[in-house]
C-alpha cells in the first residue's frame, strides 16, 4: 500500500514543471556563432574595453587553446562544440538609462514575471539587485543609496571603466586565468557580471543580489563576479538564476572571485535554478562554474551557501583559501538531482594560515535517474598549526534508479590539525514514514516534512527571503514526492 | 595514458627478453594469459601519480631502478630456505615458505593435509589439478586501471596454491612465509591462488619478510575464491626493511552467504601498497576488511580497498588505522560500490590516523558510490593527534607522559588487532605493535618469524 503511494508520489515528482521556462522576445544584439581570436577582440571592442583587458583576454584565449576538458568528474557530458555557441548576446541598448521607465518594457516584464524587483520604490525588502540578462548587466538598483556609504555595486563593465585600479588589482588574484579549462574560457570571453567593493569598516546595510537570466538561444553565458570586502567590513550576497526551456544544452561557465581582507566577513548564497532539461533529460543548462574565495587577512570569514536544484549538469566547487591566520571558511550545500540531472559538486578548503577553521555540510538528494556526487578536498599545509575541519556529507536516495556518491579527499600535512569527515547514504526510513502516517500525516506530507528537516541545516544559513524561496524550490523540484 | 613512459618500456623489454625462459617452466594454461595481459599492461603502464588510484603514491623510486630479475630459482636458494624455521609460541600452523616468489622444494611440491586439503606450489598445481586450476585461475584478478596486476599475470610463474574441498574445516591455519633474500637488488613477482569450496572453513596467515638488506621490489597477486557458506580469514603481516617495496593485490571473490575477513598489519616496510578487492558475488555475503600500519622514517604505506556490492543483502565493514611518525607518509583509499540491484546493502567504512610529527603526512580518500536506494552506507575519516584530555587523565593518575602516550597509541592500534580470531597470533601482534611503538622493532629483527 505504502509502496504504491510512494510510487505515485515519485511519478508526480517527475512531472514537476519548470515554471521559469518562458522566453521573452527582446531585441538582441548578437555576434555570430563560434570562437576565435577575432571573436575575443570583437567582444572587447563591443564593450569598449581598455588595452590591458584585451591583453588579458587574448592571453587567456591562447592558453585555453592548449588545454583539454578534464574527464575526471563522475559525470556524463556530451561533447561541447565551441564553434556552435554564440559568445555574446545583449539586449539592444537604449541610450541613457536614467530611470526604470527607460528599460525595455519586455525586459521589465521578464523580471516582473521572475519576481525580481527592478523598481526600487515598489520594493520593500531592501535588496539591491544587479540584473544580468544573457551577456550584459541591464540594471543595478539602489546604486546611489549604497554609494553614500562608499559601497561600489555595479556591473563589471562599469567597474572596468570607473575603477580600473581595483579591477586590475583583484581580477584573477583568486582564480588565475590558467586555473582550469572553463575558468580560462571565461577569462577569454567573459561578457559582464557584477562588481562589488565594500570599503573599510562598512557593514553593508542590505543584501546585495545578482540575478542571472539566459534568454537567447544558442548562447553561452560567461559572467564574472568580483567581490572585495575590505578590512572590518561585512556583506551578504545573493545570486539567483533561471533560463528558458530549450531542447539544446546551453553552457554557463562563470567565475566568482571573493577577497576578504582582515576581519572582513562575506556570506555568499546561491539559489541555482537553471533549466534542468525535460523528463527525458533533453536540453538543460551545463553549469560549470569556478567559485573561489580568499580569506586574505586575519580573522576573515567566507561562507558559501548553495541550493542547487536546476541545471542538467552541475559541476562546481565553491572553495576557500584560508590564508589569513584565524580565518574561517564555510560551505553549506543542498543539491537536488531529479530526472536525468547530474551533479558533481562540493568544495575545497585549503588551510594555509594558523588556527584556520572550516566547516562543510553537504546534503545531496537524488531522485528519478539523477546522479549526485559530492567531491571535496580538505588540504592542510605544513604551517597551518591547529587547523580544524569538520565535514559532513549526507545523501538521500529517493528511487532505485538514482545514485549518490561521495568522493572526499583529505590531505593533512600538519600534526596539530584535526580533520574529520563523515558521510552517510540512505533512503527515507519506512519507520519514519509510518510514524508520520499513524499520526495522520499523509505519505506525501511526511516525505516533504522529512526532506525539509533533512535540508534545514543548510536552508537556515540562507538570508530570510532566500530561505523561503529555497524551500519552495525544493518542493517544486521534488514536489509531493520526496521533498 | 598517452604515450608510454620510459619505465613502462623497461618492463616491456624485460618481458621480451625473458618470456621464453618464463614460459618454459609454466603450464600452457598459465602461459595463455601472458600475451593478453602484457597488451593490457602496455596500455595502462606502471601507475603514476596521474592515476587516480595511485594519486598519493609515487612508485618511481622503486620501479625506476635496475634490478636483477629473478625468474628462475637457484638450487642453493632452496637449501637456504630449508634452513628457515618459524616459531610463534602456541601457534601451530601448516607452513609454506616462498623464497623470492618461488616454492623452494624440489621433491614435495604439493602436500596433502588431512581431509583432502592440498597446499603447495602454484606451478605444480596447474599441472596436477588441471580442472580445478583452470576453473579459477585468472578469473578474479581483473583490473581496468591497475597495470601492475597485468604485469604480474604476464610474468609471474609460481606462488602458493591452497585447495580446501567442500565441507572441510581446517583447524590449524595455513601460514605462508614470503621471504626475499638475494645478493643483488632483485625484482620478483609471485602469484597465489586460494580456493575454499562450499561450506569450508579455514584461515591463512601470510608473512612478508626480507632477509638481506638489498633493494627489493615485489609485486604479488593473490586470487581467492570463497564458495557458498564458506568462512575464510586472511591475515597479512608485513615486516620488511626500509629499502624494500612490496605491492600486494588481493582479489577476494565471495559466493552466497560466505563470510571473509582480511587483515593487513604493516609493521615495517619501505614502500608498501596493499590493494584489496572484495567482490560480494552472492546474496547474504559478508566481508570485513581491516588494516593497521605503523610508519616512521621515510616509509610510505598505502592501503587501497575496493568493496563491490554486486548482489542484494550483503554486508561489508572496513576499518583502517595508521600511526605516522618522523617523515613518513601514508595513504588510504577506500571505495564502496553498491550496484543498482544490490538492495538491502549495509556498508561501513572508517579510517583513523594519528600524525605524530609535522613532517608526517596523511592523505585519505574514502569513497561511496551508490546506485541502489535501499541501502545504509556510511563512512568516516579522521586525521588528528592523541586526545589531550585522555593524555591528561592518565597523567593525573600518575602515569608518565611517555607511558601514557604509548598506552593510548596501543589502544588505538588494538582496535584493529582485536579482530584477529587466532588467539596466539593476536597476542603476538599486540606484543609486536607494543615493541614497534616503543621503537624496539626498528628492523625486522624480531617478528613472528625468528629469522636466522
Amino acid at each position: 500500500m505504502m509502496e504504491k503511494d510512494n510510487d505515485k508520489i515519485l511519478s508526480e515528482v517527475t512531472t514537476g514543471e519548470y515554471k521559469y521556462g518562458f522566453y521573452s522576445n527582446i531585441e538582441m544584439d548578437r555576434i555570430p556563432k563560434g570562437l576565435s581570436e577575432e571573436v575575443v577582440r570583437l567582444i572587447s571592442f563591443k564593450k569598449n574595453e581598455p588595452e590591458w583587458l584585451l591583453d588579458f583576454r587574448l592571453k587567456s584565449y591562447r592558453h585555453w587553446l592548449t588545454m583539454k576538458m578534464p574527464t575526471w568528474p563522475n559525470l556524463r557530458i556530451p561533447p561541447i562544440n565551441y564553434q556552435d555557441i554564440i559568445f555574446y548576446a545583449a539586449p539592444k541598448e537604449r541610450k541613457n538609462l536614467k530611470s526604470v521607465d527607460d528599460i525595455d518594457p519586455e525586459l521589465r516584464k521578464t523580471f516582473d514575471k521572475l519576481g525580481i524587483p527592478l523598481e526600487e520604490q515598489k520594493h520593500l525588502a531592501g535588496v539591491a539587485v544587479d540584473a544580468v540578462i544573457d551577456s550584459v548587466s541591464i540594471k543595478t538598483t539602489f546604486k546611489e543609496t549604497l554609494a553614500e556609504m562608499g559601497i561600489i555595486f555595479c556591473s563589471f563593465s562599469d567597474a572596468v571603466k570607473e575603477y580600473p585600479d581595483l579591477v586590475k588589482r583583484y581580477m584573477g588574484s583568486v582564480v588565475p586565468y590558467t586555473d582550469n579549462f572553463f575558468a580560462t574560457l571565461n577569462s577569454a570571453v567573459f561578457s559582464d557580471g557584477s562588481f562589488c567593493y565594500i570599503p573599510k569598516g562598512v557593514r553593508c546595510p542590505m543584501e546585495l543580489s545578482t540575478y542571472f537570466r539566459i534568454n537567447s538561444a544558442n548562447t553561452g553565458q560567461f559572467e564574472r563576479t568580483l567581490l572585495i570586502a575590505d578590512e572590518e567590513s561585512y556583506v551578504s550576497y545573493l545570486e539567483g538564476c533561471t533560463a528558458p526551456s530549450r531542447d539544446e544544452n546551453q553552457l554557463h561557465a562563470a567565475i566568482v572571485e571573493i577577497v576578504a581582507e582582515k576581519n572582513a566577513e562575506v556570506k555568499y548564497s546561491t539559489v541555482q535554478n537553471w533549466y534542468p532539461g525535460d523528463k527525458e533529460g533533453k536540453g538543460g543548462v551545463f553549469n560549470f562554474v569556478t567559485k573561489r574565495g580568499m580569506c586574505k587577512g586575519e580573522n576573515s570569514k567566507i561562507s558559501w551557501t548553495q541550493i542547487e536544484t536546476g541545471s542538467a549538469i552541475t559541476w562546481k566547487y565553491p572553495s576557500c583559501i584560508l590564508r589569513g591566520d584565524n580565518s574561517t571558511g564555510e560551505f553549506y550545500s543542498v543539491a537536488v538531482t531529479n530526472n536525468h540531472q547530474q551533479a558533481d559538486t562540493g568544495t575545497k578548503m585549503t588551510h594555509i594560515g594558523k588556527n584556520t577553521k572550516s566547516t562543510v555540510v553537504s546534503k545531496g538528494i537524488s531522485a528519478g535517474y539523477g546522479q549526485n556526487s559530492y567531491r571535496g578536498l580538505v588540504k592542510v599545509l605544513k604551517n597551518a598549526t591547529n587547523a580544524r575541519n569538520y565535514s559532513q556529507c549526507d545523501s538521500l536516495l529517493l528511487g532505485d534508479k538514482c545514485g549518490a556518491h561521495t568522493f572526499p579527499y583529505l590531505e593533512v600535512d600538519n600534526s596539530t590539525s584535526i580533520v574529520e569527515h563523515e558521510a552517510t547514504t540512505s533512503k527515507i526510513g519506512e519507520d519514519q514514514i509510518f510514524y508520520c502516517n499513524q499520526r495522520g500525516i499523509s505519505t506525501e506530507d511526511a516525505i516533504g516534512l522529512i526532506v525539509n528537516g533533512y535540508a534545514r541545516e543548510v536552508i537556515n544559513k540562507l538570508p530570510m527571503e532566500f530561505a523561503v524561496e529555497a524551500q519552495k524550490l525544493l518542493q517544486i523540484s521534488l514536489e509531493g514526492s520526496v521533498g | 595514458m598517452n604515450g608510454k613512459s620510459e619505465i613502462t618500456e623497461k618492463y616491456l623489454d624485460l618481458y621480451k627478453d625473458n618470456i621464453t625462459k618464463i614460459s618454459g617452466v609454466s603450464s600452457p594454461f598459465i602461459n595463455s594469459f601472458r600475451a593478453p595481459a602484457l597488451k593490457k599492461f602496455s596500455e595502462l603502464g606502471i601507475p603514476s601519480k596521474k592515476d587516480e588510484a595511485y594519486k598519493y603514491t609515487n612508485l618511481n623510486v622503486f620501479f625506476d631502478h635496475d634490478y636483477e630479475s629473478y625468474f628462475m630459482p637457484l638450487p642453493s636458494d632452496f637449501a637456504e630456505a630449508e634452513k628457515f624455521r618459524c616459531e610463534v609460541t602456541n601457534l601451530d600452523t601448516h607452513g609454506i615458505v616462498l623464497l623470492n616468489g618461488f616454492y623452494p622444494t624440489v621433491n614435495e611440491k604439493l602436500r596433502q593435509l588431512p581431509s583432502g586439503v592440498w597446499i603447495g606450489s602454484l606451478s605444480e598445481a596447474a599441472v596436477r589439478f588441471k580442472d580445478i586450476f583452470e576453473k579459477h585461475f585468472g578469473k578474479y584478478a581483473r583490473s581496468e586501471t591497475d597495470g601492475l596486476v597485468h604485469l604480474n599475470t604476464a610474468m609471474a610463474s609460481d606462488g602458493v596454491f591452497v585447495y580446501i574441498p567442500e565441507g572441510v574445516t581446517l583447524n590449524k591455519p595455513v601460514q605462508v612465509v614470503n621471504l626475499v633474500q638475494a645478493g643483488n637488488d632483485i625484482f620478483n613477482q609471485h602469484r597465489n591462488l586460494i580456493i575454499a569450496e562450499k561450506n569450508s572453513n579455514f584461515s591463512i596467515i601470510i608473512c612478508d619478510h626480507t632477509l638481506s638488506p638489498q633493494k627489493f621490489l615485489t609485486n604479488s597477486v593473490t586470487e581467492i575464491f570463497v564458495g557458498e557458506n564458506a568462512h575464510f580469514d586472511i591475515i597479512r603481516v608485513q615486516n620488511e626493511h626500509n629499502n624494500a617495496c612490496k605491492i600486494t593485490n588481493t582479489f577476494i571473490h565471495q559466493e552466497k552467504n560466505s563470510v571473509t575477513s582480511s587483515n593487513n598489519i604493516t609493521l615495517h616496510g619501505g614502500l608498501i601498497r596493499n590493494s584489496t578487492y572484495h567482490y560480494l558475488g552472492g546474496e547474504g555475503a559478508e566481508s570485513y576488511s581491516y588494516g593497521l600500519f605503523l610508519a616512521d622514517k621515510w616509509q610510505h604505506i598505502d592501503n587501497f580497498v575496493n568493496v563491490d556490492h554486486a548482489f542484494p543483502h550483503c554486508t561489508s565493514n572496513q576499518l583502517f588505522k595508521g600511526v605516522l611518525d618522523d617523515m613518513s607518509t601514508g595513504a588510504f583509499n577506500g571505495r564502496i560500490l553498491v550496484r543498482q540491484d544490490a538492495q538491502g546493502t549495509l556498508a561501513y567504512q572508517r579510517n583513523n590516523n594519528i600524525l605524530l610529527t609535522d613532517d608526517a603526512k596523511m592523505d585519505s580518500k574514502p569513497q561511496l558510490e551508490i546506485y541502489a536506494d535501499d541501502v545504509k552506507c556510511s563512512h568516516g575519516a579522521t586525521v588528528g593527534q592523541l586526545n589531550d584530555d585522555a593524555l591528561f587523565y592518565l597523567q593525573s593518575r600518575g602515569i608518565n607522559k611517555r607511558e601514557a602516550k604509548l598506552m593510548l597509541m596501543f589502544g588505538f592500534a588494538h582496535e584493529v588487532i582485536q579482530n584477529i580470531k587466532i588467539e596466539p597470533l593476536r597476542e603476538r601482534m599486540d606484543n609486536l605493535v607494543m615493541q614497534r611503538l616503543k621503537g624496539e622493532l626498528s628492523r625486522c629483527a624480531s617478528c613472528m618469524v625468528k629469522c636466522g
